[in-house]
């Protein structure tokens, strides 16, 4: 056998060093990279984006407006003119339907905006511990023991008898308000308990770091994965109340129109006219769903312990 | 435990003293009041009702008066029907609603406590799936969907079943179907992952390498454990039949209390709004409190007081 001087050659270094680090991700990195693993979320995420496009844009590029009667064209099927078909009146359901939206979504979001509130209100109740945590959750105990809806429902009474007849939505927005903080707050509370007894938090005492800045700087950062995912699942459940008391006759008032009012009305003329039912229902469906898969996605994005 | 007891019971009267306070407040400094018509009634005609219905009292005086009532179990006169109180009204029609919620509870636990455990059993294979699937539609389906719907194809289109009214057995599956349908999606959603968390628990190899046949490491090991946060769940769950019910009971014209109750909103029957409401949060109170005393029987590694609520 002849051993040729070649094989005793060092091979020439293929890996260079700097290549096996890889850029550190942020948690942010991180959760979005885990996010777009889940297709249910991401193609929910779409939905999400294009329902919000629909609402903001559909109603200016619709030619009819969601209140314009046309007593020659009632009750129409869909067709190429009327996607969704016309309602009793002869309005056009698609442009209603996306009117809808708007509400539902704008009440979505309210509802979101008020979690920030109950961010707040957990922090401080569980930061500042003793008494006033005893006395802010004792607050948030009562309010719990009473089912949301049949809060939002008095508070729907009591706001429509005093503010003027147009003015079933604020009285929506107002009684949604007063109550979608509190799991919020519960949610945000228990996080600051376990986070506070932390080492970092101390450190930061003893470099002289106000409670106010600890408060905000450093322990509600550290629980931004549960308020995101708790802000995401409390949309959908709005969206949910708003189409519920609607259906109920406490929501919007004619002519404007909610997929709540929208399925209500549709319900007299189930027999005969099932689209009007359909659209709208379909409509809160899908929306529900996209919410709902989103938040499921974001809950396991943003869990450190699904972290690989 | 009695410590315990006191202060569950103490929270609970708190609770209730808040509702009524602000129900009472609510329904009172609403402008108007019950009895004005689009026609003004003469003066004398006016403050004869308002002193029949003790309404020329001072508020103060008008609260107290109600609280003393409430008390006895009186919830006071509907402002609407006149000679009728509003206990009358939930006498009569709260055992219908009962009825209904109860069948509807029933079906929400007898298939979503299986689907849960199945899709446990089976999970990331097709059955999880399903499950799944379905327990999410449940979940974004508001009631008056499922129930609309169930309404166009089983009444209209095929004639299977009769669309609304009460009384017979036939005609309580469809609202009983529509109003179980989020809690039973809920329930299987609740029973898989607490089933899947069970079943990666030490005891459970432990069962199995003693060598207990099959059935029972399931029944006993795991779904005896596994079934703990549904129990929880059964406070919520009246909630949310009840609520429910608001709906459910309009659209299939159910004679019950949740019907009612919408009807005395457009109304403005506002003693009604008010006594529903309180003996509502009375009976959720009470089935709360009844859950978590019942809660350590199952697990007697709970102790009370240690419990997070879910709503």
């Amino acid at each position: 056998m002849q051993l040729s001087p070649e094989l005793f050659k060092p091979l020439e270094q293929k890996v260079e060093q700097k290549e096996l680090i890889r850029p550190s991700t942020t948690y942010w990195q991180d959760a979005w990279r885990r996010l777009k693993q889940n297709p249910a979320a991401m193609i929910s995420l779409g939905v999400i984006i294009l329902i919000i496009l629909l609402a903001i844009f559909g109603p200016m590029l619709s030619p009819y407006t969601y209140s314009e009667q046309d007593f020659s064209r009632r009750n129409q099927g869909p067709s190429a003119e009327h996607w969704f078909g016309t309602d009793g009146l002869g309005r056009d359901l698609f442009t209603r339907v996306l009117y809808g939206a708007r509400i539902s979504l704008s009440i979505g979001f309210v509802a979101a905006l008020v979690t920030i509130f109950g961010v707040l209100y957990g922090g401080i109740s569980g930061f500042v511990g003793g008494w006033l945590d005893n006395v802010m959750m004792r607050f948030v105990d009562i309010m719990y023991s009473i089912p949301f809806l049949l809060w939002v429902i008095l508070l729907m009474v009591y706001l429509k008898e005093i503010l003027p007849q147009d003015a079933g939505l604020i009285s929506m927005y107002l009684a949604l308000g007063l109550v979608y903080w509190l799991p919020m707050a519960r949610i945000v509370r228990g996080q600051i308990l376990s986070l506070k007894e932390q080492e970092f938090v101390m450190a930061a005492h003893t470099i002289g770091a106000s409670k106010r800045r600890i408060l905000l700087r450093h322990l509600i950062p550290n629980c931004m994965g549960p308020i995101i995912v708790t802000a995401t699942l409390t949309i959908p459940q709005a969206i949910f109340t708003e189409a519920f008391l609607s259906f109920i006759g406490l929501g919007v008032s004619a002519p404007k129109a909610s997929w709540g009012t929208l399925a209500s009305d549709a319900l007299v003329s189930l027999k005969s006219h099932p689209h009007l039912l359909f659209f709208p229902s379909a409509a809160i469906c899908i929306t529900l769903l996209a919410f709902n898969f989103l938040g499921d996605g974001l809950r396991d994005a943003l869990d450190p312990k699904m972290r690989k | 435990m009695l410590n315990y007891l006191v202060r569950r019971i103490l929270y609970a009267l708190g609770a209730l003293l808040v509702v009524v306070t602000v129900t009472f407040l609510f329904m009172h400094i609403i402008p108007g009041g019950p009895f004005q018509r689009e026609k003004a009634l003469p003066e004398a005609v006016k403050a004869n009702i308002e002193a029949r219905y003790n309404l020329d009292q001072p508020l103060h005086k008008q609260y107290f008066d109600y609280l003393l009532h409430l008390a006895k179990g009186d919830l006071g006169p509907s402002y609407k029907y006149r000679g009728r109180t509003v206990n009358d009204i939930i006498a009569e029609r709260f055992p219908v609603s009962m009825q209904l919620g109860g069948v509807a509870v029933v079906i929400a636990l007898l298939i979503g406590v299986p689907a849960g455990i199945l899709a446990a059993l089976k999970q990331n294979k097709v059955p999880d799936y399903i499950v799944m699937f379905f327990s999410t539609i449940g979940i974004a389906m508001p009631g008056f969907v499922i129930g609309t719907v169930l309404m166009y194809f089983l009444a209209y289109r095929w004639g299977l079943l009769p669309a609304a009214m009460w009384g017979t057995p036939k005609q309580v599956i469809m609202p009983a179907i529509a109003l179980a349908g989020a809690p039973t999606a809920f329930i299987a959603r609740l029973t898989r992952s607490s089933m899947l968390d069970v079943l990666s628990q030490d005891y459970m190899k432990t069962a199995v390498a003693k060598g207990l046949p099959q059935s029972r490491v399931l029944w006993l090991h795991a779904v005896k454990n596994a079934i703990i946060p549904v129990v929880t769940y059964m406070g919520p769950l009246l909630a949310t039949i009840l609520t429910g019910s608001f709906v459910v009971e309009n659209i299939f014209a159910v004679p019950g209390l949740g019907k009612h109750f919408v009807t005395s909103i457009y109304n403005r029957d506002y003693t009604v709004i008010l006594g529903v409401t309180v003996f509502y949060c009375v009976f959720l109170i009470v089935a709360n409190l009844l859950v978590d005393l019942a809660y350590p029987l199952l697990d007697p590694r709970i102790k009370l007081g240690g419990r997070k609520e879910i709503v």
